[in-house]
């Protein structure tokens, strides 16, 4: 095995170690090892085959398995890879950092799946406080002569549904960062007609790792049905915020003290960010933080992302400023959503306000914006009223007078 | 085949008032498809669709007609082409413009799902082109004029077309319809 | 015949005109916002060939009928 191999089961994986090695290019070959060449089509399906075999699946909020999507796009012709790094959610930080941390691993992610999709080039669209960092990594590869596939680099466009794959795709096609309709899927007709593999920068980075140390060694960490490490941003009442990487399955509990610990008695906890939901501290922090952990909570772990909410701070006034938030944030497209979503955020406004809202009106209304949009915004907004209904429900404001 | 059709007078009766239909038809399907957004949709819509396809109708049997008819030599490549009627040469190429353009937005429009919506609505506009162009025939190559009731009938079709325009434009300056961008920022 | 048909609006074509809720009220009804609800369930065959004619009628092209889930 190489040099660099990175001890299977032993984490950081993506983020430096602590004391960090040589930065750049040679310090990313010294740590990990060159990538692995695939020249050609047997090669390429190994590796498609390898990464199912890793059970590898989306970081990116979705988790979708990602040895699906390749295989799906590179039986098109003339595809093309879009590395998504626009972390559109206001509270995620892991894809910047990592991108900032580790920006070998994603653009040699990037170009394993260009080159397993047959792709001639990828696209790396990322978060505008990182864009200097990645130029000058793609500089310093190009120099190098590293890649046999072409890396374009393009600032991302912000906002929360910028980061939704289709809208990446618009946003690099025309401009406007607008999801489009399936069908097609993306697999079959994305940027400007070709076949479009749109990923994460975590799962290509990821990619870039499995590539070299194989299947077994991604499944060291992990549980046995959501295998791998992952990037998790855990803010809000904890004493050292930042981005932590964890196995999945690690408890809920455990992250926040990988994150210094509460800074006070904790509430509640959002978990998935903006497109997430509330769920009740006590009962979360022994869970598994995974799909199987969380799932009866009705939560998952999404894009990694956890915010404490402290006793003492109001969880509907947080909703209420997160709603007019994601009402803002619409793509503008569809009916349900753009007039919905601010009728349920001004319902949220009046019950946190303890202006009495009518709670019969604000159900309504989240079930007809349920479902019924051109993109999964309306129904994250949605699930995350509903489940600060049900976590700070008991503690409604009585409006004025008294009475429900 | 002139003397089984009663001579080529019949021939001739039955261009005009099927062109006289066809004027009155497309009038209609126009001004149902101008001002849609001020009558009941559903409705509007259907008849327009219905409209549409009866001039289709009507203009077949009204150029057929027109190009049988033995009296006047027009030619069956006049019907497409604006210069070729050695009868009349203007009148008749105005009538193989409304034609051509029509044809435009008529195959658009059965091919629509397959175009997709913004191809079919940009040729659609050309209805607004095809109208003025049909009309400009009906008023040179039409030799009724002098009957007061086909005058009637063709200065009522452009007063309609007309209003329907002009509501249209006012219900645009207004206010454009509810656009869901709008409502946003 | 195995499978059922569903009607499905395309939201982002989809304008609010409501041509569809008045052709096929059996299924379509209005939101609060003048957008289609459509039943989740499969169109009943009796319904196929008005459902047809409301795809037809819809002026955004927003509705169509997909074999399956």
């Amino acid at each position: 095995m190489t040099a660099g191999l990175v001890l299977a089961g032993t984490l950081p994986r993506l983020l430096p170690p602590e004391p960090p090695g040589l930065a750049g290019l040679a310090g990313h070959t010294a740590r990990y090892g060159p990538p692995p060449a695939v020249p050609g089509r047997r090669q390429r399906d190994a590796l498609i085959a390898e990464v199912g075999l890793a059970g590898l699946t989306g970081r990116g909020g979705a988790g979708f398995p990602t040895a699906r999507k390749l295989a799906a796009v590179a039986a098109g012709h003339a595809p093309v890879v879009v590395a998504n790094g626009t972390e559109g959610e206001p509270v995620s930080v892991k894809d910047r950092v990592l991108m900032a941390c580790s920006p070998h691993l994603v653009l040699d992610g990037a170009v394993l799946a260009a080159e397993v999709t047959g792709a001639a080039k990828a696209v790396i669209v990322v978060h505008r406080d990182v864009r200097e960092i990645i130029d000058e990594a793609v500089a310093e590869r190009a120099r190098a002569r590293t890649d046999r596939v072409r890396l374009e680099v393009r600032t991302a466009a912000q906002g929360f549904v910028a980061g939704q794959a289709s809208a990446v795709v618009q946003w690099v096609q025309r401009g406007v960062p607008a999801p489009t309709a399936t069908p097609p899927r993306l697999a079959q007709r994305g940027l400007r007609g070709a076949p479009t593999l749109v990923q994460n920068v975590e799962t290509l980075a990821h990619l870039a790792l499995i590539a070299r140390y194989g299947a077994a060694w991604f499944r060291a960490a992990g549980t046995p049905d959501e295998p791998g490490s992952m990037l998790v941003t855990v803010v809000g009442a904890v004493r050292e915020p930042g981005v932590r990487e964890v196995a999945i399955g690690t408890p809920v509990g455990q992250l926040l003290d990988l994150a210094g610990g509460a800074s006070a008695p904790l509430q509640a906890l959002l978990i998935g960010g903006y497109f997430g939901i509330w769920v009740d501290a006590a009962g979360a922090l022994a869970r598994p933080f995974s799909s199987a952990g969380l799932a009866d909570l009705g939560a998952g772990p999404g894009a990694g992302l956890i915010v404490a909410l402290p006793v003492g701070a109001c969880g509907l006034s947080e909703t209420a400023r997160m709603m007019r938030y994601l009402a803002g944030e619409s793509a503008g497209q569809c009916g349900p959503c753009v007039f919905g979503l601010p009728a349920i955020a001004g319902q949220v406004e009046r019950l946190a306000e303890g202006r009495g809202a009518d709670l019969g009106l604000l159900r309504r209304w989240l079930g007809q914006v349920d479902g019924r949009g051109g993109c999964a915004h309306p129904d994250g907004a949605v699930r995350l009223v509903r489940s600060a209904l049900r976590t700070f429900g008991p503690e409604l404001p009585m409006p004025p007078g008294g009475g429900r | 085949m002139s003397a089984l059709l009663g001579g080529s007078q019949a021939l001739w009766f039955v261009s005009r008032a099927s062109g006289l239909a066809l004027l009155a038809a497309f009038s209609a399907a126009v001004v149902l498809g101008v001002a849609a957004r001020l009558g009941p949709r559903l409705a509007v819509g259907e008849l327009h669709r219905a409209l549409a396809l009866f001039s289709v109708a009507f203009l077949g049997l009204h150029v057929v007609t027109a190009i049988l008819d033995p009296y006047v030599t027009i030619g069956w490549a006049a019907t497409l082409l604006p210069l070729a009627s050695p009868y009349r040469t203007l009148a008749i190429g105005l009538g193989a413009l409304a034609v051509d353009l029509g044809g435009a937005v008529l195959i658009t429009s059965l091919a629509r799902r397959r175009l997709g919506y913004r191809a079919w609505r940009a040729v659609h506009w050309l209805a607004y082109l095809t109208w003025p162009a049909a009309f400009a025939h009906a008023v040179t190559a039409g030799s009724d004029l002098r009957i007061w009731w086909a005058a009637v009938v063709l200065w009522g079709c452009a007063a309609a077309v007309a209003t329907a325009v002009i509501a249209r434009l006012l219900s645009w300056l207004r206010g454009p319809d509810r656009t869901l961008l709008g409502a946003l920022r | 015949m195995t499978g059922g048909t569903w009607l499905r609006v395309d939201f982002i074509a989809c304008d609010g005109r409501g041509l569809c809720a008045e052709a096929l009220p059996e299924l379509i009804t209005l939101d609060d916002w003048g957008f289609p609800i459509v039943s989740g369930q499969a169109l009943p065959p009796r319904l196929l060939a008005d459902a047809r004619a409301t795809v037809r009628a819809c002026p955004r092209l927003a509705l169509r009928l997909d074999a399956g889930r």
